[in-house]
Order: C-alpha cells, then structure tokens, then sequence
C-alpha cells in the first residue's frame, strides 16, 4: 500500500475516529463516575489511594438508579411510544405523496420533488417556532375554527402530546417521503399490469404487488424519522406540556439543569443501545440496496 | 389508490408542510404586537430586527462558524466518499462506513453531550482545545456535516463513468493528477450542493451548539431558541423570513447546479 492512498485513507478515518468514534468511549466512562462539585464535575477515572497505589473508580451506580427510579423508566418508554405513533403518522402522510410523485411524469415529478425537500433546508427550529403560532389557544388554527363557527371555545392544542406528535412528523416528513420515493420509482411496472391483466382490483394490485416491494423503503423511511425522533429535544420543550416526558429532554435537563455529568452521561449510554439496533437495520437496508 | 383519493391526500400533505411557513411569512408583515391576530401591513419588525445588536452578533458568529464547518466538512466528506468507493477493499472499511452513516441519524443530544465530555477531557489530559468556543462549534458540526456530504459524493461517484480515470492513468497521469484533474471537475457540482447543504445544516443546529459552545459564543439559533421558549414574537417571524429568504436562493442555486451535472453524466 503506498504511502498516498494510505494518507488518504487517514483523513477521514482519524477525523470520524477522533470525534465521533472516541466519544463515545468517553461517554461510557463518564457514566461509571461519581458526579462531584468540581472542575470538571466528576470523579477521575484514576486516583492515588492514601497508601500511594493507583485506584480506579468506577461503579455503576448511575445505572442502578437509571433503572430504579420511575421518571427515566416512564422516559424512555414515552420517547419510544412518541417516535413510534408519529413514525406510524409520517409513513400514512408519506406514502401517498411518494407514491404520487413517483408515478408523476417529469418535469411535475422534480418539481414535486423539491417541494417535498424545500421545507427540509429552512431552519428547523423555525419550522417548530411556526407550529407554536399555529397550535396556540390564539392562534391560526383556532382563530380561523372560531370566525367560521366551528367552534366556541378555543381548543387546547399547544403543550400536548399531539402537539409533539404534529412537530415530528412535520419535522421528519421528507425523510420518510425520500427513501419511499426512491424506491416506489424502481417498481416495475409491468408488475402492475400483468395483475391488473389476471383481474386483480387497483386496491388488490396495491396490497399485493407495490406494497410488499416497497417494502425495503418503508423501513428506511420508518428508521429515518424514528432514530432522530426517539432523542428528539427542541420539538418536546417547545411544542410539549410539562407532562410530555421525552428521554432526549430529560439528559438535556440533567445536564444544563442538575449539572449531574455522570448521570447525563447513563441515560445516553442507555439511549445509545435504544437506537443501536435500528441503526443496524437501517444499515443492512441500504447495504442491500447498493448490492443491487 | 386511484381517482380522487391520492390527489387529495397529496394536496393535504402539501398544505401540511406549507400553510405553517406562509403563515409565519405572512404574520412577519403584521402591524400588531399579536403575532397571529392582522393588525395591518408593516415591516417595522424588520427594522427591529436590523437594531438587535445580540441577534446581529450571533448570526455572525454562526456565519462564520457555517462557513468553516462547510469547508472542511467537504474535506472530510469526499475523502471518505473517494475512499470507499474508489479503494475497493482495505482494513477498516466496514468501520468507516459506519462512521460515515451513523452520524447522520444520531440523536443529537448524544453527539453533543458525548463531543462535550470528549473535549473537556482532551482540554484535561493534553491541554487542548483550551476553552470551549468558535472552534469547538466548528469541529462539531464538520464531524455532523461530513456524514451529508460523504452521501451526496458517494452517489456522483458512483453514478461517474471510471474509465475516464482509467484513461488517464493509462496515459501516464499519477494518482493525485487523476484525482484533481479528473476526478474532482467531473463531481465538482455535487460538491458544492454537498457545501450549501453543510451549510444550511450548521446553520440550522442548535443542540450540538448548546452543548459544545462555551460562554461568549452563542449561535443564532441558540439566541432564537432562548427568545421563542417565552413566547412567540413578530421579530423572529421577521428574521425567519428572511432565512427562508436565503434558502430559497441557495437551494435554486444547487437545484440548477445539479441539473446541469445530470443532463451531462459523464
């Protein structure tokens, strides 16, 4: 191997080694610390004993209370529940419109396209900041509800759980729309004519035949908006009640609120191996595809 | 999912996506301190805004931090995009590959606590980065960013007919004249979309940023962030106005470069 192609090889490997690989080791060993009022806020991993001989503290205390007290158990199960309903809500609103444009004849097809990514490129928090002039008991929503009579009472909708909800399938459309699109343009469709030829219904063809072969999309677009939505912080602290619990919140609190380093550092251990075997999914996905 | 169904959920999924944008552009131009009741067309909190000596110096700053993020974000990206689609098999790949995929979809309070924690023990055990600032931002959001341009080059390398470089290694070009002279033009366009997405994404962050930004450095959207948890306010619909403003230049922009790279594949 020369020298070159090994520099090369080096860039990327040391860069994504040194900042995103090595991380995470120090996040582990962070975890097994004691936090302390101190700079920097925990236990060294080392320590001279009063005799002179080199100590190492480490326990996991941090993990025992992680899986002992309520607040983080029901945390980590409410994040779960929110990624999995809006996954469930991106992929109803996403697959139609995938499914349109892919089947679109161009130039609709890129025009289509960038619609669905335009959005995806303007600010985030800005996407969330207009949700909040939307849901608000004032706001779009109920302000035009009420002058058509609709209503009476403006509907509590800002500081829910469906407010969360709303925030991430909005957030994370486009990368549910995106994979499904790729895939549903590779359909055959010849596939489709020859069952419709055998006398299956439109509805039938679609179960069937596109549904089932889409299936590879489905699940990238599903991890897609899952994985980031399980840690997701902006969108529960600013669209979510007091009451809305989500793991990424409650690690954002315990670091920037409690200052607890340590305990921080447990609860994105454990989300790590939350998100771990999606990642992997979602991987063995796309080796697929390229293997295509 | 034929005749008047698909069409209809297409359209609701558009307004979906849009009607809260056009709304916020729209109450940007509102009279009325109430940021959703018309009270008459004004751009007065565009003046505010420009008067804003904290906004104005946090967008600068997270100009400056977008701008060099980008650039060595595209560094890091196409190497490793080169790489693993040029070098065929070598020892490390598969760890590279994950490297390469896995930022893309980690939560972002995990990449930021964990750079954190990373930094202040090298700051500890070798004295660097000293504090927490600009650069600290800057390495972070590469180390995001490298991962959205490596799948952007990835795929114009792929899409690249070789046998242009195999041409010109058979007329005696060595490997880093290949590379600049071949390489590099030919996925030139896909680079630059590869930038302007950097870019916008560093731009745009605001988790990483708490966590790694130490005092005096705050990014605009860490300032926005700390403004709208009290409350909706018209000036910020004016600045998103303008943002969307930009990113709708930008985007055309790479839309248009893009295009031209597609309609001549070579």
């Amino acid at each position: 191997m020369s020298w070159r192609r090994t520099l090369v090889i080096a860039i990327p490997m040391l860069w994504l080694g040194i900042f995103f690989l090595a991380p995470f080791f120090v996040l582990g060993r962070i975890s097994l610390a004691e936090a302390i009022i101190a700079r920097p806020p925990f236990t060294p991993l080392f320590d001279r004993a009063p005799d002179g001989t080199l100590e190492i503290i480490a326990s996991l205390e941090n993990y025992r209370f992680l899986f002992q007290d309520a607040l983080y158990r029901n945390a980590y199960l409410s994040s779960i529940r929110i990624a999995l309903v809006s996954t469930i809500f991106a992929l109803l609103i996403g697959y139609p419109i995938a499914y349109y444009i892919a089947r679109a004849p161009e130039p609709k097809r890129s025009i289509l396209l960038l619609m669905v990514i335009l959005p995806f490129w303007t600010s985030f928090l800005l996407r969330v900041y207009a949700w909040m002039g939307f849901l608000r008991t004032n706001g779009v929503i109920n302000n035009t509800l009420m002058s058509l009579g609709v209503i009476d009472a403006p509907l509590r909708m800002m500081h829910t759980d469906l407010a969360v909800y709303i925030g991430i399938v909005y957030t994370y459309l486009p990368f549910m729309i995106l994979p499904l699109y790729a895939n549903l343009t590779k359909l055959d469709g010849a596939l489709l004519e020859a069952a419709s030829d055998l006398g299956a219904s439109p509805v039938v063809t679609f179960f069937t035949v596109t549904l089932p072969l889409s299936l590879p999309g489905i699940v990238a677009g599903s991890m897609l908006v899952f994985i980031p939505a399980i840690g997701e912080y902006v969108i529960p602290a600013l669209l979510g009640g007091p009451d809305t619990l989500m793991i990424g919140r409650v690690l954002w609190d315990e670091f920037f609120s409690s200052r607890d380093w340590p305990v921080a550092s447990a609860v994105a251990i454990v989300m790590l191996f939350l998100v771990v075997a999606p990642i992997m999914w979602l991987q063995s996905v796309q080796n697929r595809r390229e293997m295509d | 999912m034929r005749g008047w169904f698909l069409p209809m959920a297409v359209a609701l999924g558009f307004i979906f996506l849009y009607a809260p944008i056009v709304s916020l552009v729209v109450f940007s131009f509102n009279e009325s301190r109430l940021v959703t009741v018309w009270g008459g067309f004004s751009t007065k909190w565009y003046g505010e805004l420009l008067r804003d000596r904290q906004i104005l110096g946090s967008a600068w700053i997270s100009l400056q931090v977008a701008f060099w993020s980008a650039n060595l974000a595209v560094i890091v990206g196409t190497l490793g995009a080169f790489v693993l689609t040029r070098f065929g098999s070598f020892a490390g790949r598969l760890l590279l590959t994950g490297m390469i995929t896995a930022p893309l979809v980690m939560p972002e309070v995990i990449t930021g606590l964990s750079l954190l924690l990373l930094f202040v023990s090298m700051e500890l055990t070798l004295g660097w980065p000293a504090g927490r600032g600009l650069t600290t931002i800057i390495i972070a959001h590469t180390t995001f960013c490298a991962a959205f341009v490596a799948v952007i080059a990835q795929s114009r390398l792929r899409q690249m007919d070789e046998s242009l470089e195999e041409a010109a290694r058979d007329l005696g070009a060595g490997p880093v004249r290949v590379f600049f002279d071949i390489t590099l033009p030919v996925i030139a366009s896909a680079l630059v979309a590869g930038w302007l997405l950097a870019f916008t994404l560093s731009l745009d962050d605001l988790v990483i940023a708490s966590f790694v930004s130490g005092p005096g450095a705050s990014t605009l959207p860490m300032v926005i962030f700390s403004k709208v948890r009290l409350g909706v306010s018209p000036d910020v619909n004016a600045l998103a106005t303008i943002i969307i403003g930009f990113v709708l230049i930008a985007v055309l922009i790479a839309g248009w470069l893009m295009r031209r790279a597609a309609r001549k594949p070579l």
